[in-house]
């Protein structure tokens, strides 16, 4: 495929020129919020924020399923693996910190614990063993798919799966109704639209009166993402466009939705240092008991917290910093008890977490003044 | 509900520091820097955190390193362990100066069980090895423990050379340039594609080699070997925490363009698959030379002739901000390249 | 959020297909994908599944949104002087 335009670095400045022109135009400061970790990502990895113009903020918001899983969420991960069972999880959950310990804690103490690349490797290794195989299952609804697939698939009697999937546009809703937020427009995780499809984002737009871009993960798709997404902000319509053509329609990707939805319900539960999200959680079906590792498995949480309380969390300020109104050097946390080898929030988890980038480098590393 | 009593206790080891970055260097100086350096020692010691120690011997230096081997799956596309045991000492002693290996020794732990047709197949890889390097094993220990006491097998190498010009990964100046000897991340991703079945149809194999032939191929040209000012090879962490190291040892920064970086379409495109930076991941078969301006292109040249050189280039420079940090240039715009935590691991997102 | 990569198909057997990703091969799991996929067609892969077939002509779909976008203006110097850039390496 000819992938080569959309990383060629003179388009990117091209569009650079476009939104530096629109925003000047609108005389005043934008904000706009990207919901995908992909997203960050990629800004980082091109160094594309030195392309933006000052004036428009792009915010990185809960957009990372690892960072959101909740603190209770990796206790029964913790828990399960101490009773022997092995864990397989994705390599982004190794560090993520429960009440008392991360999953990397707790291999550190002999827990079982295997990365894998794909649900399908779990499966394979509850195939290769008599031993208990505990899929701990994170990410978006994209990565819900697959866990779907492979439980729809007749794994075998050892296996199950700890779901800690998250479903991304309840949480788009908090966001945009948190009481100081300044944001104007969304940019849209393409990927996980390549499973809803664009349609879903329709009731949010009309209810908010903000409009929503996708957008894929090529640089060059993330200038064009943010070019359009200015442009409907200067021009006051809230609609949603897509710019992802390539992998996303209107109404998505059916047959996976289907299996998302045979086997999956929504239910309401916290995202670290973010909120209560109604509907935010995927849980598996009742029809699934059998590969559900909550039924399986005796999890008793309130024993962990005979060891440590966890009161820290409560303290994290990652939902204010996600949504743009305060930044880490307002968190009491921050540097002191919450740091990159002992994260507290999700800020401080990822790899590209506001905390994360400010503890690295001293706050927004500023670039362009040694250009 | 019953409930579970966690059998595990805090304050232990974790893999993170292992990984090369941040985490090892704390549990390094915190452990065994602080302490071992109060004896007096003239050359350079344990403190300095180099490949290895020197030790003056009248107008030369004698080289002295030492490495324990562990790797997930002992064989791997391009090499095994054997080869990597034998390489990596190597490779110690070459980024000192002490191109010349005088004797390696080594030792190795097995755990009871472990297939002696492999562990064949391991030692003939090690002397293949140390016939490309010119380097003999003098002396050696073998171990045996129980099942399930140590995984597999573990070997221990330890390399002495003696050297004139010894070269440091402290050296840098602004205005040198950074030489990468190589295409980069093939060793670590070979691996880690091995460990999650990727199959390849290209080239993507480890390039675990000893490389003091092509070091000494500069170094021996005394015009050559004086504008080298910094060496080091970039193993765990990759060429990120490898650069992090000198520049915040030298007190430079470093302007990285990352379009110069040479790379290979598969190593792009695991690296893509997995999530992973191939910035971040380990060579066994690259070194990264600071050297002086105005003799970058000579020493290019003569790195390029050798076999093991050939798609060496300039990746950047020496510069007089952002001490101790490494500024990527995208072609894009302009950031700050993260040091590397722990081993990098396969992600989602 | 979710890691994509888009690949090329190179055989498909049953519910599995072998992906070229830029001289890469690797397994790629049928199961989720909408469509009928098959040799020489592209795929999105996330976590060792398929999740879209990516039509060919839409490629060309997405570098006609970036021109259109870049058409809406875009005389000042600084374009200008990246557009001729462009015509004189192209």
């Amino acid at each position: 495929m000819n992938d080569l335009q959309f990383r060629d670095p003179r388009l990117a400045r091209l569009m650079a020129a476009t939104l530096a022109r629109q925003v000047k135009e609108m005389g005043r400061k934008v904000a706009v919020m990207h919901v995908c970790g992909s997203h960050e990502q990629a800004i980082a990895k091109y160094g594309l924020r030195s392309l933006f113009p000052k004036s428009l903020e792009v915010i990185m918001g809960p957009g990372c399923p690892v960072c959101v899983t909740d603190v209770p969420e990796v206790d029964e991960g913790v828990l399960i693996a101490a009773q022997g069972a092995r864990i397989a999880t994705f390599g982004d959950m190794l560090k993520v910190p429960g009440s008392v310990k991360s999953l990397a804690d707790a291999q550190a103490s002999g827990a079982k614990i295997d990365i894998v690349y794909s649900p399908r490797q779990a499966v394979d290794i509850a195939r290769s063993t008599t031993e208990e195989v505990v899929l701990f299952a994170t990410g978006f609804e994209t990565t819900a798919v697959a866990t779907a697939a492979v439980i729809l698939d007749n794994p075998p009697p050892n296996f199950s799966v700890l779901s800690a999937h998250k479903y991304i546009p309840p949480v788009m809703e908090i966001v945009a109704e948190m009481p100081e937020t300044r944001i104007e427009g969304f940019l849209a995780a393409g990927h996980a639209a390549a499973i809803t499809g664009s349609a879903v984002f329709e009731p949010f737009v009309a209810r908010h009166k903000v409009p929503v871009v996708i957008a894929g993960f090529e640089p060059n798709d993330i200038m064009a993402g943010l070019v359009e997404l200015v442009e409907l902000i200067r021009a006051g319509m809230p609609r949603v466009v897509n710019m992802f053509p390539r992998c996303v329609t209107r109404e998505g990707n059916l047959r996976a939705q289907e299996q998302l939805w045979r086997v999956f319900r929504p239910q309401g539960g916290r995202w670290r240092g973010i909120a209560h999200v109604p509907n935010g959680n995927l849980r598996l079906r009742d029809e699934f008991a059998h590969v559900d590792a909550r039924k399986r498995f005796p999890i008793d949480l309130t024993s962990l917290w005979d060891y440590a309380p966890p009161a820290l969390a409560g303290q994290c300020i990652c939902g204010d910093i996600m949504s743009g109104i305060r930044n880490p050097n307002d968190c009491r946390l921050f540097n002191r008890e919450c740091v990159p080898e002992n994260p507290v929030g999700a800020c401080m988890v990822s790899n590209e977490g506001t905390c994360k980038i400010w503890h690295l480098y001293g706050g927004v590393p500023d670039l362009e003044a040694s250009a | 509900m019953t409930a579970i009593l966690l059998p595990f206790t805090s304050g232990r080891v974790t893999l993170k520091q292992g990984g090369g970055g941040r985490a090892m260097r704390a549990l390094i100086e915190r452990l065994f820097v602080r302490d071992f350096a109060t004896m007096p020692f003239d050359g350079v010691g344990v403190d300095a955190m180099d490949d290895g120690a020197a030790i003056r011997i009248g107008d030369d230096w004698l080289v002295i390193t030492t490495d324990s081997h562990v790797i997930h799956p002992i064989v791997f596309p391009g090499g095994d362990i054997g080869r990597l045991s034998i390489s990596g000492t190597v490779n110690d002693l070459a980024m000192m100066g002490a191109t010349h290996v005088l004797g390696l020794t080594c030792s190795i732990i097995l755990e009871e069980g472990f297939s002696l047709e492999t562990l064949e197949a391991i030692q003939r890889s090690m002397i293949a090895a140390c016939r490309e390097a010119n380097a003999p094993v003098v002396t050696g220990d073998t171990k045996v423990m129980g099942r399930g006491e140590i995984d597999g097998l573990v070997i221990n190498t330890c390399g002495i050379g003696l050297t004139r010009t010894l070269v440091r990964d402290n050296g840098l100046h602004t205005g040198d340039r950074i030489i990468v000897t190589g295409n980069i991340a093939e060793h670590g991703l070979a691996v880690m594609a091995s460990r999650h079945g990727i199959e390849f149809e290209g080239d993507l194999v480890s390039d675990v080699a000893p490389m003091n032939g092509m070091i000494d191929s500069i170094l021996a040209d005394a015009a050559l070997a004086d504008a080298v000012t910094a060496m080091k090879d970039p193993t765990r962490g990759g060429v990120a925490s490898a650069l992090h190291e000198m520049a915040s040892k030298s007190n430079v920064g470093i302007v990285l363009q990352e379009q110069t970086l040479p790379m290979t379409d598969a190593v792009r495109s695991v690296g893509e698959l997995l999530g992973i930076d191939p910035l971040h991941v380990a060579n066994e078969g690259k070194a990264l030379l600071g050297v002086r301006a105005d003799a970058a292109e000579r020493i290019l040249d003569r790195l390029r002739a050798h076999p093991l050189g050939r798609n060496a280039a300039v990746i950047g420079t020496c510069v007089d901000e952002r001490r101790g940090s490494i500024i990527l240039d995208t072609g894009f715009g302009r950031r700050l390249l993260a040091e590397p935590e722990g081993e990098p691991l396969p992600r989602i997102c | 959020m979710c890691l994509g990569v888009p690949g090329r198909v190179i055989e498909v057997h049953d519910s599995v297909a072998v992906v070229d990703f830029w001289g890469v091969r690797k397994e790629v799991r049928l199961d989720i994908v909408d469509e009928p996929v098959a040799p020489g067609d592209y795929i999105l892969n996330h976590v060792g599944f398929a999740i879209r077939r990516i039509p060919s002509e839409s490629i060309a779909e997405t570098l006609a949104l970036y021109e259109m976008l870049l058409a809406e203006g875009g005389d000042d110097l600084m374009s200008l002087d990246v557009r001729s850039e462009i015509e004189a390496s192209s």
